[in-house]
């Protein structure tokens, strides 16, 4: 018999290498359906985070608006060819109250540029609120909280 | 050496030769007369520093600066270099303090930058010390002259600045005043590093002819296009400009508009948003200008696209990086659902925004395309030759107005 919480953190584990590899492998159609119809979703800083600074590099209040993210971005927006690659772990999983999980995990994001270029891009923590739906873990709310006020060049790809 | 030869092309403002965006000895000469000489560059905002001992760390150029509330309630800067051996005196962003001390050795400034005391001073027992010649006095921070706009704080190192209400000017400070009109309230910074000498930044933030080109977005939901009604305003001395759409306006009907537009590969797939409440924006500022971008010589924009507020100051960090610091902004009367808006708007903006992301880029493309073309030209000739207001965007006037600026205090 598996713990039922052994059982959570296999999912949860599941759930952010599914996100990483949609992110990385361009399946950026699909990134959505990993967050709820009215979810929150923010890229920030630790400053603005922990300063209690509600502005977003990106801030969406509803799934919709991330469609619309990544409809701009493939239709829209103009950038250099590049691919991050997102490193996730260190998954640290809160107590479950009224059906929402808090969840806190580390992220690195490397960037390749296309003739080759790499650097660390991003590192920080997801802060994010899940809730069942269904069998599936969805994503209520994300703040993607990064380390660094600076971002090299723009943030094209969604972290 | 101060002097650095460079021959302008005789066409004047309409040509400006690449060098200017790469050269060391020419970057050396900007930060010493342009960003330490004769002009205003932005600080803070007043009421990011409510009480007396709240500091801040900025940058005169790369020049590294203080700026404090002092015991006399006033806003006071200085230069964050140890009056002793040359030691940054603050090392912290930000930060509450009732003295600055310098970590090295311990020499104490206060808030206005006079030095107060010296460790050691009179040495131990009777050896050592400073000479009786030293005196606290002829020691101070090197400070700088402060002086505000519309809850904004200047800083410059030159006496020769003249008053900042009359180097911004009417017409740039009336628009200035529009968008600054009530206390603001930060929603968050962010930064960007480019990697591109600071001016083609300030050539993009300028160019009106670029906006709805370049960013698609802009043009394809309609958040502003070219054939809109506005124009570009330049002040006197051409250094200080703003750009205006009249989003409700269309000057040649909206299907010729679509048709001036087709090329754009957006454009014909007929997009709409998922979630449009990204785009609801009200009017706030009394007018129909929903647009409105503005710049004080050298290196500040603000920005009003609909809802979104924000500030920008070009940092220049080498001849070809530069650091953009993004000061988000709403009012002290905003209700929810308006901060809500501008939130939303930020989306627009910034690192990740949906019309300036490729700003972000777009400098470096060109920083890289005119390596070995240091004695080539840029062509600025949109709109003519000249730097004066048009009640047209499809002119290059604001940039133009930019370099007869910075010609004559590089001596060029």
């Amino acid at each position: 018999m598996i713990p039922a919480e052994m059982v959570r953190r296999l999912e949860l584990d599941a759930l952010y290498a599914d996100y990483a590899h949609c992110l990385d492998n361009d399946a950026l159609e699909e990134w959505p359906d990993f967050f709820t119809d009215d979810c929150g979703y923010r890229i920030t800083s630790a400053e603005n985070f922990e300063a209690g600074l509600p502005i977003g590099i990106v801030y969406a209040t509803s799934k919709g608006m991330l469609v619309d993210r990544i409809m701009a971005l493939r239709k829209a927006n103009i950038y250099e060819p590049q691919r991050y690659r997102h490193l996730i772990g260190a998954i640290k999983i809160g107590a479950e109250e009224h059906g929402v999980l808090p969840v806190v995990a580390n992220l690195i994001v490397v960037r390749i540029m296309q003739d080759g270029a790499m650097i660390l891009f991003a590192a920080g923590r997801y802060v994010d609120r899940l809730v069942r739906r269904g069998e599936a873990w969805k994503f209520a709310r994300k703040d993607v909280v990064l380390d660094s006020r600076q971002i090299d060049t723009l943030l094209a790809i969604p972290l | 050496m101060d002097q650095h030869i460079l021959t302008w092309p005789k066409e004047g403002n309409s040509r400006i030769p690449y060098r200017v965006f790469s050269d060391p000895d020419i970057y050396r000469t900007e930060l010493n007369r342009l960003f330490l000489g004769a002009t205003w560059q932005f600080l803070v905002l007043a009421n990011e520093l409510p009480n007396p001992g709240d500091y801040k760390t900025t940058f005169l150029g790369e020049t590294p600066v203080i700026v404090t509330r002092g015991e006399d309630g006033e806003i006071h800067a200085m230069v964050n270099r140890c009056a002793h051996r040359g030691n940054l005196v603050c090392l912290k962003r930000q930060g509450h303090t009732d003295l600055l001390t310098c970590v090295y050795h311990s020499w104490s400034y206060d808030l206005e930058g006079n030095l107060k005391s010296v460790a050691f001073r009179r040495g131990i027992g009777g050896k050592g010390g400073m000479p009786d010649s030293f005196r606290l006095e002829d020691h101070g921070l090197k400070k700088l002259r402060t002086d505000h706009f519309a809850g904004l704080v200047f800083g410059t190192l030159s006496d020769e600045t003249p008053p900042l209400a009359e180097y911004i000017g009417n017409l740039i400070g009336a628009r200035l005043g529009r968008v600054m009109r009530a206390k603001p309230k930060i929603l968050g910074t962010t930064s960007q590093i480019l990697h591109n000498n600071w001016k083609l930044y300030i050539e993009n933030v300028k160019d009106t002819y670029h906006a709805t080109l370049l960013h698609t977005f802009f043009a394809t939901f309609r958040v502003s296009r070219l054939t809109a009604g506005g124009g570009v305003a330049v002040s006197e001395g051409g250094g200080n400009h703003t750009s205006y759409t009249r989003g409700k306006t269309d000057t040649v009907g909206s299907e010729a508009s679509d048709k001036l537009y087709a090329s754009i590969q957006s454009m014909r797939d007929g997009l709409t948003l998922a979630d449009p409440r990204l785009l609801d924006s009200t009017e706030e500022f009394g007018d129909d200008v929903t647009v409105q971008i503005l710049s004080v010589f050298p290196n500040l924009v603000l920005q009003q696209i609909h809802n979104s507020v924000a500030l920008r100051l070009v940092l220049p960090k080498g001849p070809t990086e530069t650091e953009l610091q993004w000061i988000y902004l709403g009012f002290e009367d905003d209700d929810e659902a308006m901060t809500e808006r501008r939130l939303l708007q930020s989306n627009l903006v910034g690192p990740a925004g949906y019309v300036s992301m490729e700003d972000g880029a777009v400098g470096n493309f060109v920083q890289r395309a005119i390596v070995g073309a240091e004695d080539e030209c840029s062509v600025i000739e949109m709109g003519g030759h000249g730097i004066s207001s048009d009640d047209t965007r499809t002119t290059e006037a604001s940039i133009r107005g930019f370099w007869h600026a910075y010609r004559p205090m590089m001596g060029y």
